[in-house]
Parts: structure tokens; C-alpha cells; sequence
């Protein structure tokens, strides 16, 4: 199959839905076991950090969330780009299905890491260069959300959209490095993909389970709120007729058994 | 488990409330994300049934004049 066949099956928000359909229960019962059970190992297993004590178990919630709402607004940055170029509909969906999800994960990060900060720190907030580009962050998403419900067409607000999170993709590697660019309270990164981490191995197999349980949460949140877009804008469409009211045919016919 | 008892567990040597609010609010922002998507799915439902309802209604109107 060429690359362009493999596209074009991509763009089709039919294909989409159906095949998406199949990854739901995977993503859901994988995402929720790694959360739950890395949660769990993070908070009662793993032993306290021997500075900060019991607070540094936020981690495993606080990285997590701040990782995968830069993670999404990349997803985000990218499918707009494949939608100004290409034209793919479906990449718009996907787009303005992650705005919501995006700016929720950016809120726990901040705000988890606010609550870090007060027993760690000493302060619950500081101006400084990571925490204000992450800030920056979910201003970026509650933008993108306000330019959908701004425009009555969907074509004029998912192309305003796709601009403004390109340009605000310059924001994601202001927000990895700021910590070594700028003099900063928050701490480098303590898990580095070249070179040795600086966390101890036994407190970094429950962050990696929640990392990947966040991701997986991520990407079956996505695929919810792409596939009630596809809805939503294909209801004119015999398939997304069939499928909602199949569904009440099939409800119909339990309730009588 | 690491701690001694399970009321160790909640206070964490005094830094149970920070930790324990970051899981809970983690868990409710989750939540609030699988509501609002089924939500948006019962709404999307609805829209589309009003489409099919619709057509029916005017494919009963074409017979009834037939």
C-alpha cells in the first residue's frame, strides 16, 4: 500500500471512526491499570525522597500531567499543519478535540505543581521562566477554544486555529529548556533521554507506569472527542445515521428481553 | 507498603494534605474529561437523530401527497 493510499484511508473520518472503535477498550483499561497502579506503587510503596520528604511523591501525578500537555499541543500543532496543507478534515477534528483535553492536563500541571511548590519551595507561585511558559501554555489552549466558538464557519475557525497553534508551538521548547536557559526555582529535568537521569531507579518505575497511563489517557480521550466530532459534522451521512439509530434498534430489542 | 500504619499513610509526616490533594484533583480533572466526552456524545446522538426524524417526516409528507 502507498503512502498516499494509507493518507487518504487516514483522512476519511468513516475509517476513522471504525477503526478507533476497536483501539477504545484497550487504551481505557490500559490507561486507567498503569494510573491506578502507579499511583498506588507512588504512593504507598516507593520510599520519601531524602530532601523533600513525602512531597516529592506528587511527581508521579505533576510530571505526568505537564509532559503530555506539551505532548498534546504538539499532536495539536501538527494535525494543524496537516489540515492547512493537506486540507484533511479529520485533521481539523482531531485538532479541535484536543484544545479541551490540552488545557485541562496544562491546569493540573500548574496546579499540582503550585501545591508542590508550598511545602518544597516555600511559595506557591514564582514568576519565573518555566512556570510562566507553561502558564503561556494553557492561555494557548483557552485561545483555541474561544477562536472555535468565534466563528459561525468551521472552515474560517479550524484555519485561524491551525495558525495560531503553529505559531504558539514555539512556546513547547521555550517551556523544555526554560530551566536551563534561565536562572530558575524549578529543578532540571530529572529524566534525560541521553546521559544518566538523576532519579533513582526505584522511584522512576512508578513515574514511567503513570507517564505511560497518562499518554494512553491522552490518546483515548482524543479518540472520544474526535470520533462525537465525526458525529456531530457527518450526521447528514447514511453511516452516522445507521450507527446511532442501530443503536436504538439494538437498545430496543435488550429492553424487551 | 512503605509507611507503618495507614494513618501514616494519609499524614505523610505532615505532607499528606498537599500530596493527597494533587491525586484527588488528578483523578476529578480525569474524570471531568470522560464526562464531558460522553456528554458531547449524547448531544451529537441527539443532533443526529433530529436529522433522521426530519427526513422522515418529509419522506411521509411526499407519500401522503402521493
Amino acid at each position: 500500500m502507498s503512502i498516499w493510499t494509507t493518507f487518504h484511508k487516514w483522512g476519511s473520518p468513516r475509517w476513522f471512526y471504525q477503526f478507533s472503535g476497536r483501539l477504545l477498550p484497550w487504551l481505557g483499561g490500559l490507561s486507567l491499570l498503569l494510573l491506578i497502579g502507579g499511583a498506588v506503587w507512588g504512593l504507598a510503596l516507593v520510599p520519601p525522597d531524602y530532601k523533600q520528604g513525602n512531597s516529592f511523591r506528587i511527581i508521579y501525578v505533576h510530571v505526568p500531567a505537564s509532559a503530555v500537555a506539551m505532548g498534546a499541543y504538539m499532536t495539536m500543532a501538527i494535525a494543524g499543519a496537516i489540515h492547512l496543507i493537506w486540507r484533511m478534515k479529520l485533521a481539523a477534528m482531531v485538532m479541535k478535540a484536543i484544545a479541551p483535553i490540552g488545557a485541562s492536563l496544562t491546569f493540573l500541571a500548574l496546579l499540582t505543581g503550585a501545591v508542590w511548590g508550598k511545602p518544597t519551595w516555600g511559595t506557591w507561585w514564582v514568576w519565573d521562566a518555566r512556570i510562566t511558559s507553561v502558564l503561556i501554555l494553557f492561555f494557548l489552549y483557552l485561545g483555541v477554544i474561544a477562536l472555535h466558538q468565534a466563528f459561525e464557519n468551521r472552515e474560517a475557525a479550524a484555519k485561524a486555529c491551525a495558525v495560531l497553534v503553529i505559531v504558539g508551538a514555539v512556546n513547547i521548547p521555550i517551556i523544555y529548556w526554560s530551566v536551563e536557559w534561565w536562572y530558575s526555582l524549578h529543578q532540571p529535568a530529572s529524566i534525560r533521554f541521553i546521559g544518566e537521569s538523576s532519579i533513582h531507579p526505584s522511584m522512576l518505575r512508578p513515574l514511567m507506569a503513570t507517564m505511560a497511563g497518562m499518554y494512553l489517557f491522552f490518546a483515548w480521550a482524543m479518540l472520544l472527542f474526535t470520533r462525537n466530532e465525526i458525529l456531530d459534522r457527518e450526521r447528514n451521512t447514511r453511516w452516522v445515521q445507521d450507527i446511532v439509530c442501530g443503536d436504538d434498534k439494538n437498545a430496543e430489542s435488550n429492553s424487551v428481553l | 507498603m512503605y509507611f507503618d500504619s495507614i494513618g501514616e499513610l494519609f499524614a505523610m509526616d505532615g505532607h499528606g494534605p498537599y500530596v493527597w490533594f494533587c491525586y484527588g484533583i488528578t483523578a476529578l480533572v480525569l474524570c471531568v474529561i470522560l464526562f464531558e466526552a460522553r456528554r458531547r456524545r449524547l448531544g451529537a446522538e441527539q443532533r443526529v437523530r433530529g436529522v433522521v426524524r426530519r427526513k422522515q417526516a418529509s419522506a411521509n409528507k411526499v407519500k401522503g401527497k402521493g
